[in-house]
């Protein structure tokens, strides 16, 4: 199997592509952040008894007046702005892949009974997608995020609330396709149930094109939730994402201290930019149309 | 065709009738706005009198009804804060968002279209790759953050742009604008070009991608065949037919681009809807939330009709389907 794997196509053209290969090195690094960021940093940035006010804005350390003990700097509070950094970014990385599976798992379950049965259920998720679909997903973001007040669960909502819409319209339109084919016509004269059809073998059939949308989501998800905190609708600040830190940097960027609102941006960047040169490399690989 | 102008009509009308209903039930979950209204110290008695007023003592099919009536006269009811019809706050501000939407606008199509075209028509180029590896940077950026950074380099430490506000506004046609003023182009290149970076990185893509795929046809042979240029070819018979994607994009990304500008002016202090929005969901002033969501709703609904129409008007074979 892994043999098979390793010498399989897919393998070969990812060793070709170098964008590929810098992509997924990016989402290495950022895994390794998620998984071990607080082991990383010497300070746990929201343990108030670790900060030193003394040494809030601290320039980073390759600047004059910077200390080795904080190398990207520190905030207002004499937080290492490295660790806070980490901290944002599991919290946003977290968000994302949670939002991203929860769409996922509501869409797909939506599409399939919309593709499968037909008929009601059909045009009302269909209907209601076509009316979601017409406004951008960071407006209804923003709408659920003012009606719900802050919070991570009420992003996820909200968040979930937007991306289901794509997996439902992607897995109902495989689903139409595949249920006209001879294998669940046959599934069907044997006499199994609904339920067996759509799980053993609609289901399996219907998963490899979201596969791209869901690598793709999460980080839009990720740039979604950053500006929701940015607007001060998003996380609460005991649990600062990338997007907040970025927030409360705006706040003292007129007085210089640039270095609190550009590093958390430069992450957010990379990390959104990996998962995109990854899911561009996906996107050519899965989809048969391209090939 | 008018059948199908007809249908689509229809299907707008209902769209938009949906909305209004999910306006309706997300503006009553958002809490009792008859506290907005009332002093701190008002007694039982005043907060039912208010309550009576504004029609919260009904059921709820009634207040609906209230509120589409009211709706379909354009009485949106007064805005809590600024004590003024909620309507006309917004078309007050309207002008300023336009403003910014529409510079960035084409600000994106000025530089993607030409750079989407090169990369498609020269795929294996250093350039090219060079090309699309900056539009993946701008779909990745946070385009607030961006705009931070161009206050910071442009305002803060070079002084070239100013960092906030609209700058001079001018008469025309009954509004006040900024873009007939050198004072208000001045204010308005940051806040549009911090908009501009998503949409120009799209545009880009999908001009590429409509490239690639023109460039394989037949006829481009062909064309070349007969002698045509080179350029000729690309520019003459190529982008032609590669924009008629670009052109549903560029509808649909019109409404991105009010819906992102609601970023964009919270950070240059643009007043315009977004900012406005942003300061109404804060103050929990509902009428004027509404005024948006019905406008911004209508204003999507009405792009998305007009796409498609100009669609099969560009390309009849939709007609057919």
């Amino acid at each position: 199997m892994t043999a098979a794997f390793l010498s399989s196509e897919f393998v070969h053209n990812y060793r070709r592509n170098p964008s590929a290969i810098a992509g997924s090195a990016i989402l290495v690094i950022f895994a390794v952040i998620v998984t071990l960021g607080p082991w990383l940093v010497w300070q746990d940035p929201y343990d108030i008894a670790s900060l030193n006010l003394l040494d809030s804005y601290k320039p980073p350390m390759w600047l004059p007046g910077g200390d080795a003990a904080y190398p990207l700097g520190t905030d207002g509070q004499g937080r290492d702005l490295l660790a806070a950094i980490f901290y944002g970014t599991r919290v946003s990385v977290m968000i994302g892949l949670t939002a991203m599976a929860f769409s996922c798992l509501l869409g797909t379950a939506a599409g399939i009974l919309a593709g499968y049965y037909g008929g009601v259920i059909d045009s009302v998720l269909m209907r209601i997608a076509d009316v979601q679909l017409s406004f951008p997903s960071m407006l209804i973001a923003l709408f659920l995020m003012s009606a719900f007040g802050t919070g991570v669960d009420k992003v996820l909502i909200a968040l979930t609330a937007v991306g289901w819409v794509v997996y439902a319209r992607t897995v109902r339109g495989q689903t139409l396709s595949e249920i006209e084919k001879e294998y669940v016509q046959a599934a069907r004269v044997a006499g199994l149930s609904d339920t067996k059809i759509i799980l053993r073998h609609i289901l399996p059939n219907v998963t490899t094109p979201l596969i791209v949308v869901a690598t793709v989501q999460v980080g839009t998800f990720i740039l979604i939730e950053a500006s929701l905190s940015f607007l001060g609708v998003g996380v609460p600040i005991t649990q600062p994402s990338l997007g907040l830190l970025i927030k409360n940097g705006f706040d003292v960027l007129f007085s210089g201290l640039w270095w609190t609102s550009v590093f958390p941006g430069l992450f957010i960047m990379a990390l959104v930019f990996g998962i995109n040169l990854f899911g561009d490399f996906l996107r050519d690989e899965l989809n048969p149309r391209l090939k | 065709m008018l059948g199908y102008t007809l249908k689509r009509l229809l299907q707008m009308i209902v769209v938009l009738g949906a909305v209004s209903v999910i306006v309706f039930l997300m503006m009553s979950f958002t809490g009792d706005p008859v506290f907005m209204v009332v002093p701190i110290d008002a007694t039982e008695a005043e907060i039912a009198q208010a309550r009576r007023i504004l029609g919260l003592d009904r059921s709820m099919p009634e207040q609906y009804a209230i509120f589409l009536k009211g709706m379909l006269q354009g009485d949106f009811g007064r805005s809590y804060v600024f004590r003024e019809p909620a309507l006309d706050l917004i078309l007050e501000r309207l002008p300023a968002t336009l403003e910014i939407v529409v510079v960035a606008m084409l600000m994106s199509a000025v530089v993607a279209i030409p750079l989407g075209v090169y990369a498609g028509a020269n795929p294996g180029r250093t350039e090219s790759r060079a090309i699309m590896t900056g539009s993946l940077v701008g779909i990745s950026l946070p385009s607030f953050w961006v705009g931070m950074m161009l206050i910071f380099l442009f305002a803060v430490k070079w002084n070239v742009f100013p960092s906030s506000g609209r700058g001079d506004t001018v008469e025309v046609m009954g509004t006040r604008w900024s873009i007939f003023t050198a004072d208000g182009w001045h204010h308005i290149i940051l806040p549009s070009l911090t908009l501009s970076l998503g949409t120009m990185a799209i545009l880009l893509r999908i001009t590429r991608a409509g490239m690639m795929e023109v460039t394989r046809q037949d006829y481009m042979k062909f064309a070349r065949a007969k002698g045509v240029s080179r350029r000729g070819v690309l520019y003459g018979h190529g982008l032609r037919n590669a924009l008629i994607p670009v052109v549903t994009i560029f509808g649909l990304q019109l409404g991105d681009l009010i819906a992102f500008a609601t970023i964009t002016e919270t950070i240059f202090a643009w007043p315009g809807l977004g900012k406005l929005l942003i300061d109404s969901i804060y103050r929990a002033d509902r009428p004027v939330i509404v005024v948006y969501l019905m406008l911004v709703a209508t204003i999507f609904v009405v792009i998305n009709f007009l796409v498609d129409i100009l669609y099969t008007w560009i390309d009849p074979r939709i007609r057919v389907k």
